[in-house]
């Protein structure tokens, strides 16, 4: 008797909490969107981008980029096409150093180490920092066999199904395939597709997922779920996600960075440069630079 | 515009002309002579074959497959040491052309910087390799590898290295094209797991390519079984009564024993040397159709 009367006192007593909270919610938002952009002192930072060049040979394909990640957080990287949003991500795991002609200059710290530093095997970084790609890109293997292919590599050491079991857990894809985990993964949705690749990169119990337009080629409908995802995973990882679509950074982004690019000898030749960085309300809503306010509002790009 | 101003417009100007008698006539032209040219090149085939099994199939029994070459009596003349040895040849040929021909194809899509001129200067040779006619192999073959600095004598092993060397350039072509297929974003993704590039050859690029590269090494083998002219060269044996026992033995091949009967002044022998040919087709069209097999059950579709 007791028993039962406690537990509707419990949930009143929850209920009071969230609305607290959310009457707490509506101040901070509008502090957000009012603080000077340099606001981001306490949380903890994941990457500490300092300086970053990129060049492709002779030419300079984006400047000067210094900023911070932060732990737990979805960061979006916006602006027009050719601004070297994708170049830029790539640093952060060091896909860049595929393109042999591709040379990165600064310092991007992570854990206290610098991932350029010339003692650091960038196959080791790429085990801990996830990427997810804009087309998606299962392996022509079975559902089961994508997800492992990173523990595998790695040499990880224990249950492979409880592995793979988690891993698409986590990339919401568990109830839809768990039944056909043998067949071939070319025969899911593309939207399927995508969260497998999603669920395959979280398998090596990275820390950090780089996603590079992952929605660019989905429908809404799989564009929802994977922004429900992300809204998720950013509990226990931190997100780092290139858009085209304005609206999406603006839904799942916690601090978004716009970038521009530069036209130098008569538009012969495109630097990507940063203009503007800070939380996300304040980006959409009360950007500092005009740029961003022309390209946030559709005027431009 | 009126509907009556319409209906008199389309009539005095149709809005998609009709086809002309003459533009009918034209394309009818255009089929036939393109059937034309599918039936002579039919023609000529059956034509030959028809040719060949008149002569040979008479010949053939399971004697004349395991009896040796005679000289002197053709109705107990058989292949046996011509089949032995092909098929040492073929065996010792995939043992050198497939390590060789996939690394070499690894090498140039996966690992080689096309900036560099000595990558370029490789691949234009290999181009211009597969080109050149297999004389010029057995040529090499004889002066590099049967005498000269390897001095293998004229057995097996050395006939056996001159067929790699004259298919190695197919076996790579087809392999870089096989691999080439596999698109990148599958080795991006790969890599982007913590993948070596190593891990990502061996577990994505090359179980994507295989079925490719399976297709043209049987291919390739199937232009060496025929081959004649290099082996005439470097000095196959003559009427072997014997199957080679090892790598450092003498050898016969199928087409050398039919350019030897075609050779004879005995028509009986000319009879032997169409059995030979309809043998060897049978063979050739096997190897073939487990090319085709293995292409239509195996090839990734990306």
């Amino acid at each position: 008797m007791s028993r039962s009367g406690d537990r509707p006192l419990a949930e009143n007593v929850t209920d009071q909490r969230r609305q607290d909270k959310d009457a707490a919610a509506v101040p901070a938002t509008e502090a957000a969107a009012t603080a000077p952009a340099s606001a981001p002192v306490e949380r903890d930072v994941i990457f500490d981008v300092d300086d970053i060049n990129v060049f492709y040979g002779e030419h300079k394909a984006i400047r000067d980029v210094t900023l911070d990640f932060h732990v737990n957080e979805i960061t979006a990287l916006i602006g027009p096409s050719g601004c070297g949003k994708s170049t830029f991500i790539r640093c952060l795991n060091r896909m860049n150093d595929l393109i042999p002609s591709a040379r990165v200059d600064g310092k991007i710290i992570y854990h206290g180490e610098d991932l350029y530093a010339s003692d650091i095997d960038p196959v080791q970084v790429r085990k801990r920092i996830g990427m997810v790609f804009q087309k998606p890109n299962p392996f022509p293997k079975s559902i089961y066999d994508n997800i492992a292919f990173g523990p595998r590599v790695m040499g990880t050491k224990g249950d492979m199904d409880e592995i793979v079991e988690q891993a698409l857990r986590r990339g919401a894809l568990w109830d839809e395939v768990k039944d056909r985990l043998k067949t071939n993964a070319f025969g899911m949705s593309g939207g399927q597709q995508q969260r497998l690749c999603i669920a395959r990169a979280l398998a090596t119990e990275p820390d950090v997922l780089l996603m590079d337009e992952p929605c660019s080629a989905l429908d809404p409908i799989s564009t929802g779920r994977i922004e429900d995802l992300m809204t998720e995973l950013k509990q226990n990882y931190s997100i780092v996600i290139v858009t085209h679509n304005m609206q999406q950074a603006a839904r799942v982004s916690d601090m978004t960075a716009f970038f521009t690019v530069e036209l130098h000898d008569e538009g012969k030749s495109r630097t990507g440069a940063i203009v503007e960085y800070g939380g996300t309300d304040k980006i959409f809503t009360n950007p500092d630079d005009k740029r961003t306010e022309d390209y946030v509002t559709g005027k431009f790009g | 515009m009126t509907g009556a101003q319409i209906a008199d417009r389309a009539a005095r100007q149709a809005v998609i002309p009709k086809a002309t008698g003459a533009d009918r006539a034209f394309a009818g032209f255009f089929r036939l002579l393109m059937y034309g040219a599918i039936g002579v090149s039919l023609l000529a085939l059956l034509t030959l074959l028809y040719d060949v099994a008149r002569d040979g199939v008479p010949s053939l029994s399971w004697d004349f497959l395991t009896s040796f070459p005679s000289r002197i009596i053709p109705e107990s003349s058989g292949i046996q040491s011509a089949l032995y040895g092909t098929l040492f040849l073929m065996v010792v040929c995939a043992t050198i052309v497939v390590p060789l021909g996939i690394a070499t194809a690894i090498y140039l899509e996966e690992y080689a910087d096309r900036t560099k001129w000595w990558n370029r200067l490789v691949e234009v040779n290999i181009q211009n390799l597969a080109a050149v006619p297999s004389v010029v192999y057995g040529i090499l073959g004889l002066a590099f590898i049967v005498r000269g600095p390897l001095s293998l004598g004229r057995t097996v092993l050395a006939g056996g290295i001159t067929l790699a060397l004259l298919v190695l350039p197919v076996v790579i072509i087809v392999a870089r094209e096989a691999i080439r297929a596999v698109p990148p974003s599958i080795r991006e993704g790969s890599l982007a797991l913590g993948a070596t590039q190593w891990q990502t050859i061996w577990k994505q690029v090359l179980p994507g390519s295989i079925a490719g590269i399976a297709t043209g090494v049987i291919l390739a083998l199937s232009r060496a079984i025929g081959e004649t002219a290099p082996l005439l060269v470097i000095g196959a044996a003559v009427n072997p009564r014997f199957n080679p026992d090892g790598l450092g033995s003498a050898f016969t091949a199928l087409p050398i024993q039919i350019f030897t009967w075609t050779q004879d002044p005995n028509r009986e022998f000319v009879d032997l040397a169409a059995a030979t040919i309809v043998v060897m087709m049978v063979l050739l069209l096997l190897m073939n159709s487990v090319a085709i097999f293995l292409r239509n059950r195996y090839e990734q579709k990306w």
